[in-house]
């Protein structure tokens, strides 16, 4: 087995159980911090692809923005313990087996149809951040225009809806 | 060199508990979160084909989908701030001003 394989596999595990134990843990806060771990994992098998500047912004983005908010939120709202209640029969019953199926059916897919996927032999050759940000600002330019007008709309949309309400 | 069908199940099964947490927590913050990690599962699927395929435009895609969640967790906590100040409760089975 190689080194790369080894990597895989370690991260891999890293992942799944930290997605296992946001659905375990009965505190937001613990699943938000196991959230963080699965970011992570995700980020280290980023790099392991080659693919950099991508890992960077998931690190910086992800692990460290959008996950810094949530905990913020959390703690705003000093969220405790989740309270227990009973589920509809439908969520009790049809739920798990229904997301297993789910999982089962696209494992299952990727397994049987993932043949076919070449595989890349040179890692890292293709995603250099030069030939990724001369793709961003020739062709892709017009959506990533929009996205900052999009940004600008979130910021608005997150004052209006923040703010203390005047009497 | 680790071939791609292994990212992909990866993906499918961090998908999968995402759904599952989706449907299972009662907890409207502990909802959003699993929105992230599907989000994650589809970005990891993403960056595997296009390491695949030789195209950069699955690691563009990628990027918008990393701006638009945190474009969408901003407004998401504001709702979830405003539900909470209005409730009193963050369980999300004590919203249920639509519900017959």
């Amino acid at each position: 087995m190689s080194a790369a394989l080894l990597t895989f596999f370690a991260l891999a595990t890293l992942a799944t159980v930290g997605a296992l134990s946001l659905i375990l843990q009965r505190h937001p806060i613990h699943s938000a911090l196991s959230l963080i771990v699965v970011m992570v994992a995700i980020a280290g098998l980023y790099l392991l692809m080659g693919a950099e500047f991508v890992a960077a912004v998931q690190i910086i983005v992800y692990g460290g923005a959008i996950m810094v908010l949530f905990i913020f939120v959390i703690m705003l709202l000093n969220a405790g313990v989740e309270e227990r209640t009973d589920f509809s029969k439908l969520a009790k019953f049809g739920g798990l087996p229904l997301a297993l199926a789910l999982t089962g059916l696209l494992a299952a897919a990727m397994v049987r149809h993932g043949s076919a996927i070449p595989n890349p032999d040179t890692p890292g050759a293709l995603a250099s951040t030069e030939t990724l940000s001369t793709l961003l600002f020739t062709t892709f330019v017009y959506p990533f225009e929009l996205t900052s007008f999009l940004i600008l709309v979130a910021i608005m949309g997150a004052l209006v809806l923040a703010q203390r309400e005047k009497n | 060199m680790v071939p791609t069908q292994y990212y992909l199940v990866l993906s499918a099964i961090l998908f999968g508990l995402g759904a599952v947490a989706f449907v299972f927590r009662r907890n409207i913050i502990t909802i959003f979160m699993s929105i992230e990690l599907m989000l994650n599962a589809v970005n990891l699927a993403f960056v595997a084909f296009s390491q695949a395929r030789g195209k950069l435009d699955g690691q563009i895609f990628v990027l918008f989908v990393i701006v638009v969640a945190a474009a969408e967790a901003a407004v998401g906590l504001g709702i979830i701030i405003l539900t909470a100040r209005n409730r009193q409760s963050l369980n999300v089975e004590r919203v249920d001003l639509l519900k017959l």
